[in-house]
């Protein structure tokens, strides 16, 4: 842990950027969290006589068609954009883990159907079958949520499987079969464990795509309804002004949107560099 | 090489399958009555009865899976609820303008992406390298449909240099004569300069977007991978055999290193079609990814499945053309097969 | 002694830098190699053979620097020279084969093309005769079927065709000089033997001074004139190869003797060297770097090394030799 903590103390001294990523990070974590309590106004409260005002101190980021306070509204849609993205995240890498370390593990069939079942997931453009999934499921969000996981499923079905064949022969795993623990024993306790790291990587990293997925879903009408607050939606209500100057309802939701997933991917490329530094680039 | 092709295309098999499968999950996962989804929200019961029977919904899963296949077959896809015409013809009158699009921020990214990455690894550590770092990262955060936005809100309505993010053509301008449906090469043909600048004016924000979104990916292999070839053991060869710095570079290196560039292609071309209906949906382009935005939003599902179909269908066709143009410059895996 | 030698290298210190410091890779490292004349260059890995020669050829590492040091090849210094002048010289004048053929060779060029890449870059062949003068050249290493062999692709050659093929480039426009870096290390016996006959052969015919760098003494002797010992970025002794074999003077010298298996030791006897090279990044280096491993060491060892002639053609670089 200690060569660990001083290696994570050297890449941040190397690279600055990853310790603004991080802050950047603290900073969503409490917009998610405090959101609905930061926010000056209620974000869904429409008031016709403030409708479409740029920005001011009453109104930090301007008001939006009905009135309502943008500054709230990208505020409290910090919530919704990070926990459907995290949910999707979480779906994939256990959806993704398991499978992928059974397959690593076991061999044999186990390893061609999942394999199959990813080649076949990555056969399609990625974005597109999120689509097709959320239309065919209903424009729920708990469908954005298992949509955005299965098009990350290949991902880390492939990592864990690959790092799971490897470890199959490893010593420690030889040892915990030997002292009689059953496959299933062996793969939790001994496999996954070791695993874990590099899956952690894989998360951050594929953190800021879903949550570009999720909000090029809600873009497009799927998903999120209005009034709700959320980020993608946000800049489609705002795509319909950009053509007459009112710019602040799109920018300030795409601007909080590009920052989270700006955020995510450094944090990803920083995560890595402390726990497998020979996979820089 | 014609057993390479060959071969090729053995392997996309399974693949092709396994999307008619997926597509075929797609059409049956409607939660609640698919009919009643595809008969829309007005229709009456008598109407809903008598869809379920045109769709073959009372048969059983693996007659419908034939049905769904002899459809296939015979380029039937549905009708559009919305218009009435037939899924195909329309996916096919849209098909071009979203190709145009597509190919053009393909080629963009490419021109962009290869150099700066060649660039940043042969001056590694000067502010070419940082640039290319900081265009990589900022490329795959940038939400494209509001990079389209931005643009458009900058060129259209700040400086008035773009035209109105409105489609493929200024109202004014008549389009080129069909030969390929593609604006740019149609207009060029014929010498109709007017529309070729139209065209190309129309064309200019939307594949801007959709390029930089995708030269991350090709920017970050490129530099990667010619870092790594700049490093082996021929490079040190053709240095001690004196050959021009330009030879190393190009010849030797670059050509060595386009090899993993080409495999990042299959995911740029994800990338680029899932961008295609973002873009088309900011940009008003009349292509197959606003044509099915437009029917999600009618809960038109005929249209979707259609254009998932035809999106997998064609992704499937440019891997595999990825994998040809990979067995062309690589010899081993030529000779190999 | 003949005139001027063909390679005189003197004074030569080479440094890298690393995360953790700079390493002093080579220090004052001076030898000569006349015309015609095969020389060897000996000694464990990392002792600085081959940083020696790429620093000659000019294509160390980025992260290397000579620090001081000629190289005068031809009336001209090779470390003075501009990067452009240099790469003139190179596969010109002077050339370089390396260990690991296979990785060597441009995997996805025709090697045909790449020895003619060569030819045209030094104006030995014109672009249209370049492709006949590579199958010459082929057929010069002795290579069979030059004609088809020219069209192949290196994986589709064995390790020892590769070689020659090596050979055939750098070979292509009669260098001076002949830097050959481990060129049988990875091929198997019989073709290590085919192989360094082939140098030598082809040398001997054009007149060409070669340098051979390698660990393998006994491969050394039997090829090289002189034999020239490094140890940890140190030129300790060198000297005709009989007279090293019979009458060592430098104790490292000694040691790596009598770690070569010849046909009189037994394998029980084989000694091995006790201790490792010294950590180069110590920023309190002996002056002679092999006395922490030395038993012969004396007080005067702190003192800077010395260069002594023990005859016409013998230098050590010990204060107490054998």
């Amino acid at each position: 842990m200690i060569p660990l903590l001083r290696h994570a103390r050297y890449v941040l001294s190397e690279n600055p950027v990853t310790g603004l990523a991080f802050g950047l990070f603290a900073l969503f974590l409490v917009a998610a969290i405090l959101g609905p309590l930061l926010a000056p106004y209620n974000p869904l409260q429409s008031n016709a006589a403030m409708a479409l005002k740029p920005p001011s101190a009453a109104h930090w980021f301007g008001t939006d068609q009905l009135g309502r306070d943008i500054f709230s509204r990208v505020l409290v849609a910090t919530r919704l954009d990070l926990s459907i993205a995290f949910a999707s995240v979480v779906l994939a890498f256990l959806l993704g883990a398991l499978s992928g370390v059974a397959a690593g593990y076991f061999g044999g069939w186990t390893d061609r159907v999942v394999g199959r079942l990813a080649d076949t997931i990555m056969a399609f453009p990625l974005f597109v079958l999120a689509m097709g999934i959320v239309a065919a499921l209903g424009n729920e969000v708990i469908n954005i949520v298992i949509a955005t996981a299965i098009i990350n499923f290949p991902l880390y079905a492939r990592v864990a499987r690959a790092e799971a064949n490897v470890r199959r022969e490893a010593g420690f795993v030889e040892a915990a079969r030997l002292s009689g623990n059953g496959e299933a024993r062996v793969v939790l306790g001994q496999v996954l464990p070791n695993i874990m790291p590099i899956m952690m990587v894989q998360m951050s990293l594929t953190m800021g795509y879903a949550i570009l997925n999720a909000a090029g879903l809600s873009f497009i009408g799927l998903g999120v309804r209005p009034p709700d607050p959320e980020w993608g939606i946000m800049v489609a209500e705002g795509a319909n002004f950009i053509q007459s100057g009112e710019w602040w309802i799109a920018l300030f939701p795409g601007a909080a949107l590009m920052l989270a997933v700006f955020c995510f991917n450094l944090l990803g490329d920083g995560l890595r560099d402390i726990i497998d530094p020979l996979k820089r680039t | 090489m014609l057993k390479m092709l060959l071969s090729r295309l053995a392997t996309a098999i399974p693949s092709l399958i396994g999307v008619v499968i997926v597509t075929f999950m797609l059409t049956r996962l409607l939660p609640g009555d698919p009919a009643a989804y595809f008969a829309g929200l007005a229709a009456s019961p008598q109407a809903i009865a008598e869809i379920r029977t045109k769709l073959g919904l009372d048969k059983s899963l693996p007659e419908q899976f034939v049905a769904y296949i002899s459809d296939l077959l015979h380029g039937n896809l549905g009708n559009s609820l919305s218009t009435g015409q037939p899924v195909v013809a329309e996916i096919a009158t849209r098909l071009p303008a979203s190709g145009e699009l597509t190919l053009a921020a393909l080629i963009l990214a490419v021109c962009i992406a290869i150099p700066l990455g060649v660039l940043a690894a042969v001056k590694q550590g000067t502010w070419i390298d940082h640039l290319c770092r900081i265009v990589t990262t900022a490329g795959v955060s940038l939400p494209v449909f509001f990079t389209g936005l931005l643009f458009a809100y900058v060129f259209y309505y700040l400086l008035q240099i773009a035209p109105a993010p409105t489609g493929r053509l200024d109202v004014f301008l008549s389009p080129p004569t069909h030969i390929t449906g593609f604006y740019l090469i149609d207009s060029a043909l014929t010498g109709n300069l007017e529309t070729f600048w139209g065209a190309l004016r129309q064309l200019a924000l939307p594949a801007i977007s959709m390029a930089i979104f995708s030269l991350a990916p090709l920017a970050r292999m490129t530099r990667g991978s010619m870092l790594s070839v700049l490093g082996s053991d021929f490079i040190r060869t053709a240095r001690a055999s004196g050959l021009a710095p330009r030879t190393v570079v190009f010849t030797y290196a670059f050509r060595n290193a386009v090899l993993p560039v080409i495999t990042t292609l299959g995911m740029v071309f994800s990338f680029l079609l899932g961008a295609n209906v973002l873009v088309e949906t900011v940009f008003a382009w009349p292509g197959i990814g606003l044509y099915a935005v437009n029917a999600l939003i009618t809960s038109d599902y005929a249209p979707v499945q259609g254009f998932v179909l035809t999106m997998a269908l064609l992704y499937v066709a440019l891997n595999l053309a990825i994998d040809c143009l990979y067995g062309l410059v690589d010899p081993r895996v030529r000779l190999d097969s | 002694m003949t005139a001027v030698p063909a390679l005189a290298v003197d004074d030569l210190s080479v440094e890298f830098r690393t995360r953790s410091g700079t390493v002093k890779v080579l220090e004052k490292v001076g030898f000569e190699v006349d015309k015609g004349e095969t020389i060897a260059l000996v000694g464990e890995s990392g002792s600085g053979k081959s940083v020696t020669a790429f620093a000659v050829m000019g294509i160390l590492d980025p992260a290397g620097r000579v620090t001081a040091g000629r190289a005068m090849f031809g009336g001209s210094d090779l470390l003075a020279m501009s990067e452009r002048d240099l790469a003139e010289q190179r596969g010109r004048e002077l050339s370089m084969i390396f260990q690991n053929p296979r990785t060597a060779l441009n995997p996805i060029r025709r090697v045909g093309q790449q020895i003619a890449d060569v030819l045209v870059r030094h104006g030995g062949a014109t672009s249209t005769e370049a492709p006949r003068a590579a199958v010459e050249m082929l057929k010069k290493v002795r290579i069979p079927d030059p004609e088809r062999r020219a069209e192949a692709y290196p994986f589709e050659l064995s390790g020892g065709m590769c070689q020659r093929i090596m050979i055939a480039i750098a070979l292509s426009c009669r260098p001076a000089l002949l830097i050959a870096d481990e060129p049988t290390t990875g091929l198997d016996v019989t073709t290590q033997a085919v192989i360094m006959d082939l140098i030598g052969e082809l040398a001997h015919e054009s007149g060409m001074a070669t340098i051979f760098i390698t660990h393998d003494l006994a491969l050394a002797a039997e090829y090289c004139d002189r034999i020239v010992v490094m140890h940890a970025g140190h030129i300790v002794e060198a000297a005709p190869g009989r007279e090293l074999f019979s009458q060592p003077r430098h104790p490292y010298s000694a040691k790596l003797l009598a770690a070569t298996p010849g046909e009189t030791a037994s394998l029980a006897e084989l000694a091995s060297i006790p201790g490792g090279l010294p950590d180069l990044r110590r920023s309190d280096l002996p002056a002679c770097r092999y006395s922490d491993r030395c038993e012969r060491r004396l007080d005067d060892c702190t003192r800077p090394l010395p260069r002594r002639a023990l005859g016409e053609r013998h230098m050590v670089a010990c204060w107490n030799p054998l």
